[in-house]
Parts: structure tokens; C-alpha cells; sequence
């Protein structure tokens, strides 16, 4: 059964209820010290309730939102932060690290192949139509090189911990993974709310992210600059992320720009600034592939910026994350992940894939059909969540619905076994409950790639729910990597 | 790589924020003004004048009909469909706050943030409004919190001097146009013979710029129309008059000419000129023959054209003449 606390106010009657305990279970297996355990036992949970929600109202008057749309209004939400922290052992973490490193590298030999030689299709090691018929492949990217042969400037991996405590990849995000923002103001939340529970333990630091990335984008800028100018290129205001693509550019210190403040001439991209124009050379962008360019990509564009694809195949401006990454965030591609990372570099993959059944494969079809109320089926070109079918929570109607979508266009789906999600104690309403989580480290690459330790940890705040994205109820949680 | 460039749209955006504030600040003023001090003489409240001074009759007559106290009052506190109103002016400084972020200081930001959500959580409606006195001191109180907290952390690089022209720009509009409307209508007609003058009107004139104190440091005997219109437009000390604003355009335009060698801005001096000269060259007398409403009105359209001059050299924007060929 589950680990069961007793005899404090905050933890006294917390049951994990037979899942993997972030805190209990990891405490009561030696991966993290009995005296977090004992620490996080002594909160009371009124006390905590009232410093979490000045904490919250404070990243509300902050600013550090995100945005929705209803009824044509703007709203500005904070992503719900849940006091209690996930804490990682140092140990473990060296395992996260090296096993994230490893995907990255992985992905960037691969979408350097699929632009170039193929070999992994020639080989047999992935299918053509997979590869070439993703509708985020780019033909246009085909031959043109990237500086460093780097693609994934920054990749956020999202990671499950399973029944037996192990962490699984459940997908990759190769395009413009978002979230780092809330790791690190989530830290200083906790570091002005909690003072007393930050200092108690010895925790790695997060602060270092905007600078590392920084350095990563000069890294890659075009090899004939001297001083490159690197901005962050993102879609505007209203853009649901826009607190982040801020946050970013001040700790990068670097300009925020939007599509209309760069203008291309000669190949070379160039900022409207009050002296007139600047020339830009490397720019972190937050505007998906499809509307940086109308003259390359989608035409209705307002967007982006034409001519930018021209002045990037020249070698004039460097994206990151590069054009076409979009093909490795695919859940069928994933699939193949550990048959990649044993082909490009001959190892066994550090962190394990959740087992997945390819629907497009006849057996895979069969398979999921056959166990459709035992599995999670989901669509691979979508993210956020939606349109995930979860077997042993659905009705026979939502069954039968979802077996014709399955024969209608298996291609569209892969299936993959219930994991029993791991839970961390998280405070709602006064009480100490258990709720499922995740976690996605932040992995970011120049010429070499570095692991901000830590990363962020979604909750599902509904009870028993198993989607921690923050446009379905998602919150978050402060992430400790403890030191040695 | 520089940190000191400024984007352009940037430098718009901050002289815009300022603007907006500016102009929620002016409005809570008049406002308050109007409802404590300016009665007609059967005591009621003359709340025309202010649509006439912002130039509103027409959206206010589609919106509401005829004028009413009440629904005046809201056209201009918190009429979410009135782009002029107080609640309209603070939403667009905090829409271009929010994409300033990446300038501005946290803390003007979250002032900001916090302000307007307060404003939007006020619940009125066109018949059943707030105080006004304790909404408008509340905006006032607002406003001049955010020009204290630009004050005290906004960095001071380019931004600053956009900042501070899009305030003076603002607040020398707002001036010429307070005293263009209401100087004709308190002044007493030539066949009111023997009607004493309505001290109250012009102290609330005073009063809607801030400027009563201070009109009464320098003229502790009394108040006269030509004095009152002389301090809101020549008086080259007090904060609000239109030729301490134009002075400050100068300086600051200056400073970004010279020190921070944004030498494209010689258009917008040479715009800036004009209206120096027209205030320098001139007094009161003069500016009476001549007709103060015509003399205010050059005043407006040369702040037009200085608005004008900076959208093509600093926003980015191209030139009219460019774009028609």
C-alpha cells in the first residue's frame, strides 16, 4: 500500500495511494535524504496556505502569467504554483542529465541526416514516408548546413516517473519548448515565501539558464562576425508566452523583437532601431517554422519576417531553434528514439522510452485495438494534451468512437500502456494530497550541451488526472536537484 | 553588441505609455474639478464643456443620447467603448507597458498591472456610478504613483527622453486645449454690463491644471481672465503652463540629439522651433488681438506636426510625400 504519514498537521493522513511518492517513496528508497522527509513533515498546512497565497497574488500583480483568450477578452492567468516542491537526489540526477544529453545528441544527428545523406532511411533504421511525409519536415531545409551541425538549440524532453520509480521520455520538444521561465521565478517565489525551507537543504542553483543560453546562440552565430548581435525573436504581446520570451531576453540581455521590427535587405536581416537600422545575427526565436517567412512558409504571415529564410540558407543569421526540428517532436518518430541513439551513437538509451505501439505498423493497429481499454491512445501530430484517449477511463461510447478513428486513419495514432504516473504532495484547500506529476528538463546546446538542473515539474491538479498542461489545469512545482 | 540601441518601436510605445498616463491624469483632474467647483449659476453642473473640450460630442450623443450628469461622468471614468475615457487611456499605457517589459522597470509594470485590474474591477454603469471625487483623487493618486516610480528606477537611456517628450507633448496639448474651451465661455459677454465675474469659474480653471496654488503665489492679490490665461500658457515655471512643456520638448530633444547622437531628430527641432518662437516672440496682449482661440489652435497643429516629424524620425515610419511615390 501507499506510504502514510502521520503525526504532523500538514502531512498527518497523506496517502500516496499506491503511486510512486516524489517525496515519501524517494525518501523511504534512500534516492533523497530521510531529513527532507522530515522537514517538509514539520509545515503546517494552514500556515503554508496562507503564504501560498500571497505567493500566488504576487506572481499575478508580477505579471508572470500566461494569456487565454474568452469571449475576445484578454485574461491573464497565472499558471498555478503549488508550494511543496519535487526534490531529486544528486545521484539521480546525473542519470536525467546524461540521459537527456545523449536524446539531444541524438536529435541533432538526426535531423542533420534527414536534411542531408538519409542514411537513417537507406539504412532501414526508420521509415521514408515517416520522415518525408511529417508534415513538419522542411524541403527547403534540405543541404543547408547549420553552424555546429546543431538544430536543437534548446530541447525540452518531458519525463514520467513509472510505478517503479523509474523515469521514462513520454515525448520530445525540439521546436520552442516553453516553461523555463516559470522554473526559475518559481525558485525565487519559493526563495521570498519559504526562505527558511529553501536554506535548509543544499539546492542547485537555476539562476544560471539565461546566461548559458546566451552563450550557446554566440556559440552558433555566423562564424565572420566579431560582436554578434543576438536577439529573441518573438510573436508579440499577445502571444500566450509572452511573459517568457521578456524573461528571457532580459536575463539573456539581449533585445526582444517582434516580426515588424526586422527588416530583410540584401540577404542580411537588419532591427529598426531610433538610430536606424542594425544588423542582427543571431536570433533565439519563439515563432514556429510556419510563420517565419511568408515568402519560404505559410503566405498569410504577419508575423514573421520576409526574406529571413534566404538571408539563413546564406549563413548570414542563425535561427534556434534551426528550421524543420519539428519531425523529431512527432510521437510516431519517437517511437524509433532508442533505435536512433543505438544507430547514430551506439549506445543503449540511458533513459527508457514508454513502450509504444505504432498504429501505423499492422501489428501496432491490431495490437491497440485488441487492448483499447487498457491503453493511452494518442495522436502524433497533436500537443497540449488534446485528443488523448485514456482506455481505462473512457465509456464504451468514447471506446467505439475512438476504434472507428483508429481504423479510419491509423497512421494518426500510437498507443502506449497506462503508467502509473508518480504523485508528489501538493497542497490544495488546506489539505496535503497526493497528484500526479511530470517533469521537463531544459537541455540547452551551442557547441556543447548543457542540463539546467532541475526543470519543470507540472502537476495535474485535479484529482486523480493525469494532464499536467497548463491549458487543462495544470499547475507547477518549484524542482530541487539536491547537491552532493 | 551594444545594449544601448533602442528599437523604434520601442521608443514609440514608451512615448505613448506616458501619453495615455498623462492623459488619465488630466482627465481625473478636470473631472473632479468639474464636479466640486464648476456650478452654473442655478448650481448645476455643467458637464457640456467637458465634451466640448475633448472634442466627444458626437460618440457621446450615438453612445448615450443626451447628456446627463451621471452618464457624462461615466463616458469619461470608465466607459470601456469611449477610447478616451480614464479606464481606455490607463488600459492602453498598460498595453503598451506589457509590451514594454523588456524597457520598463518591474515595479512599473506591476503599478501598472495593478492599477488598471483595480479600474476593471469597479462595477458602474451609465446611470449608477462611483463617487467621482474619491475615483478621480484615486486616479490622480494613481498616476502621479506611476510618474514617481518612472522617476525613481526607469534606467536613464533613450527610453527616458521618449518617456518624457511623449509627457510634455501630452500634457501641452491637454493645457492648450483646457483654456482654448474654457476661456471663451467665462469670459464676460459685453452686454452683461455690471455682472461681476465668476471668480469660481476661473479659480476651477486654475484648479482642473493643478495650477491654483501656485497662480496664487505669483498673483497673491487676485484673479484676472488675462492673468489665469497668461500663467496656463507663458509662464515659463509652473509644470503645467504650454511654454514650461515646450521648453522641456526642447531640452529633452537636445539630449537625445547630442548625447545620445540621434541625429535624425534635427526635423523634429526645427518642428519644436516653431512653437518655441511662436511662445517666445509674443505676450498676452498680443496673443488677445491676435485671438486666442486662433493662437491656440497654431499651437495644436504645431504639436501636430512635432508628433509628425518624430513618427518618421524615430518610429520608423515612412515619410507621407515617400509613400504616394
Amino acid at each position: 500500500m501507499g506510504d502514510i504519514i502521520e503525526g504532523s498537521m500538514g502531512l498527518s493522513g497523506y496517502d500516496s495511494q499506491g503511486f510512486f511518492c516524489e517525496i515519501v517513496s524517494a525518501a523511504n528508497k534512500g534516492m533523497i535524504p530521510q531529513a527532507v522527509l522530515k522537514r517538509l513533515q514539520g509545515l503546517d498546512a494552514v500556515e503554508l496556505m496562507a503564504r501560498s497565497d500571497a505567493a500566488s497574488r504576487e506572481l499575478y500583480n508580477l505579471g508572470i502569467t500566461f494569456t487565454v483568450y474568452s469571449d475576445r477578452m484578454m485574461i491573464d492567468r497565472i499558471l498555478p504554483f503549488d508550494v511543496l516542491p519535487r526534490v531529486i537526489g544528486a545521484d539521480e540526477w546525473v542519470d536525467v542529465e546524461r540521459g537527456v544529453t545523449q536524446r539531444v545528441e541524438t536529435l541533432n544527428k538526426f535531423i542533420w541526416d534527414i536534411y542531408h545523406d538519409q542514411k537513417c532511411i537507406k539504412d532501414g533504421i526508420i521509415p521514408a514516408d515517416l520522415v518525408l511525409g511529417n508534415k513538419n519536415y522542411r524541403p527547403q531545409m534540405e543541404g543547408v548546413s547549420v553552424p555546429g551541425g546543431t538544430y536543437v538549440h534548446v530541447c525540452g524532453i518531458d519525463l514520467v516517473r513509472d510505478g517503479d520509480g523509474i523515469f521514462r521520455v513520454l515525448e520530445d520538444n525540439a521546436r520552442t519548448p516553453s516553461g523555463v521561465s516559470y522554473v526559475i521565478e518559481n525558485r525565487h517565489m519559493m526563495q521570498r515565501a519559504f526562505p527558511d525551507l529553501v536554506d535548509a537543504f543544499g539546492i542547485r542553483s537555476v539562476d544560471d539558464y539565461g546566461p548559458r543560453l546566451l552563450k550557446a546562440m554566440l556559440d552558433v552565430a555566423p562564424e565572420h562576425v566579431g560582436d554578434p548581435q543576438v536577439c529573441l525573436l518573438s510573436p508579440g504581446a499577445y502571444n500566450s508566452a509572452y511573459f517568457e520570451h521578456i524573461f528571457l531576453a532580459r536575463e539573456m540581455g539581449i533585445p526582444l523583437v517582434e516580426g515588424r521590427d526586422l527588416v530583410v535587405e540584401n540577404d542580411r536581416v537588419y532591427m529598426r532601431t531610433t538610430e536606424g537600422n542594425e544588423e542582427v545575427h543571431c536570433l533565439y526565436r519563439r515563432i514556429d517554422d510556419d510563420f517565419l517567412d511568408p515568402l519560404a512558409f505559410r503566405e498569410d504571415s504577419l508575423l514573421g519576417v520576409p526574406g529571413i529564410f534566404d538571408a539563413y540558407r546564406k549563413g548570414n543569421v542563425t535561427l534556434a531553434n534551426a528550421i524543420g526540428t519539428g519531425v523529431a517532436d512527432d510521437k510516431a518518430v519517437y517511437a524509433y528514439m532508442p533505435r536512433l541513439i543505438e544507430y547514430y551513437l551506439g549506445e543503449e538509451a540511458i533513459l527508457p522510452n514508454v513502450p509504444t505501439h505504432i498504429c501505423r505498423e499492422p501489428d501496432g493497429l491490431k495490437y491497440t485495438l485488441d487492448h483499447l481499454e487498457e491503453l493511452v491512445v494518442k495522436p502524433v501530430g497533436e500537443s497540449g494534451g488534446y485528443g488523448i484517449l485514456i482506455g481505462p477511463r473512457a465509456s464504451k461510447a468514447e471506446l467505439a468512437e475512438f476504434r472507428a478513428k483508429l481504423r479510419d486513419d491509423p497512421a494518426n495514432f500510437i498507443s502506449q500502456p497506462m503508467i502509473d504516473l508518480s504523485v508528489c504532495p501538493t497542497l490544495l484547500e488546506g489539505r496535503i494530497v497526493p497528484r500526479h506529476v511530470d517533469l521537463r528538463p531544459f537541455c540547452v546546446t551551442g557547441k556543447s550541451s548543457w542540463v539546467l538542473p532541475g526543470g519543470l515539474t507540472r502537476v495535474a491538479l485535479r484529482e486523480g488526472s493525469l494532464v499536467v498542461n497548463s491549458s487543462q489545469g495544470g499547475g507547477s512545482k518549484d524542482t530541487w536537484v539536491l547537491m552532493d | 553588441m551594444t545594449q544601448l540601441t533602442l528599437l523604434a518601436r520601442f521608443a514609440e510605445e514608451i512615448s505613448w505609455m506616458a501619453r495615455y498616463m498623462e492623459r488619465a491624469d488630466n482627465l481625473a483632474r478636470l473631472l473632479e474639478v468639474n464636479e466640486v467647483f464648476a456650478r452654473d449659476r442655478r448650481g448645476e453642473h455643467n458637464w457640456d464643456a467637458v465634451i466640448d473640450l475633448n472634442a466627444d460630442r458626437e460618440l457621446f450623443e450615438k453612445q448615450h443620447g443626451a447628456t446627463s450628469p451621471s452618464k457624462t461622468a461615466y463616458f469619461y471614468m470608465l466607459d470601456r467603448d469611449n477610447p478616451n475615457s480614464i479606464i481606455s487611456s490607463v488600459r492602453s499605457a498598460r498595453e503598451n507597458a506589457r509590451s514594454l517589459r523588456p524597457l520598463i522597470s518591474t515595479e512599473m509594470w506591476t503599478h501598472l498591472n495593478v492599477f488598471f485590474n483595480e479600474l476593471q474591477a469597479i462595477s458602474a454603469t451609465p446611470d449608477n456610478i462611483p463617487n467621482i471625487s474619491r475615483f478621480c483623487e484615486r486616479v490622480r493618486t494613481a498616476c502621479q504613483a506611476h510618474t514617481g516610480i518612472t522617476e525613481g528606477t526607469f534606467y536613464r537611456d533613450q527610453g527616458w527622453y521618449f518617456y518624457q517628450l511623449g509627457k510634455y507633448l501630452e500634457r501641452a496639448d491637454q493645457t492648450t486645449r483646457l483654456v482654448d474651451v474654457k476661456y471663451h465661455t467665462l469670459l464676460p459677454r459685453p452686454d452683461d454690463v455690471g455682472s461681476i465675474l465668476d471668480l469660481s469659474q476661473w479659480n476651477a480653471l486654475l484648479r482642473s491644471a493643478a495650477g491654483y496654488h501656485a497662480y496664487r503665489r505669483v498673483h497673491p492679490r487676485g484673479i484676472d481672465p488675462i492673468g489665469v490665461a497668461e500663467f496656463l500658457v507663458l509662464n515659463n515655471r509652473f509644470p503645467r503652463s504650454v511654454r514650461y512643456c515646450i521648453g522641456e520638448v526642447s531640452n529633452l530633444l537636445s539630449q537625445l540629439i547630442y548625447t545620445f547622437q540621434l541625429n535624425r531628430g534635427d526635423r523634429v527641432a526645427e518642428a519644436v522651433d516653431v512653437i518655441h518662437k511662436r511662445l517666445e516672440d509674443t505676450d498676452m496682449q498680443s496673443i488677445i488681438d491676435y485671438g486666442m482661440h486662433e493662437f491656440l489652435d497654431a499651437i495644436q497643429l504645431d504639436l501636430i506636426a512635432v508628433a509628425k516629424a518624430m513618427d518618421v524620425a524615430y518610429f520608423g515610419q515612412v515619410e507621407e510625400d515617400d509613400v504616394a511615390a
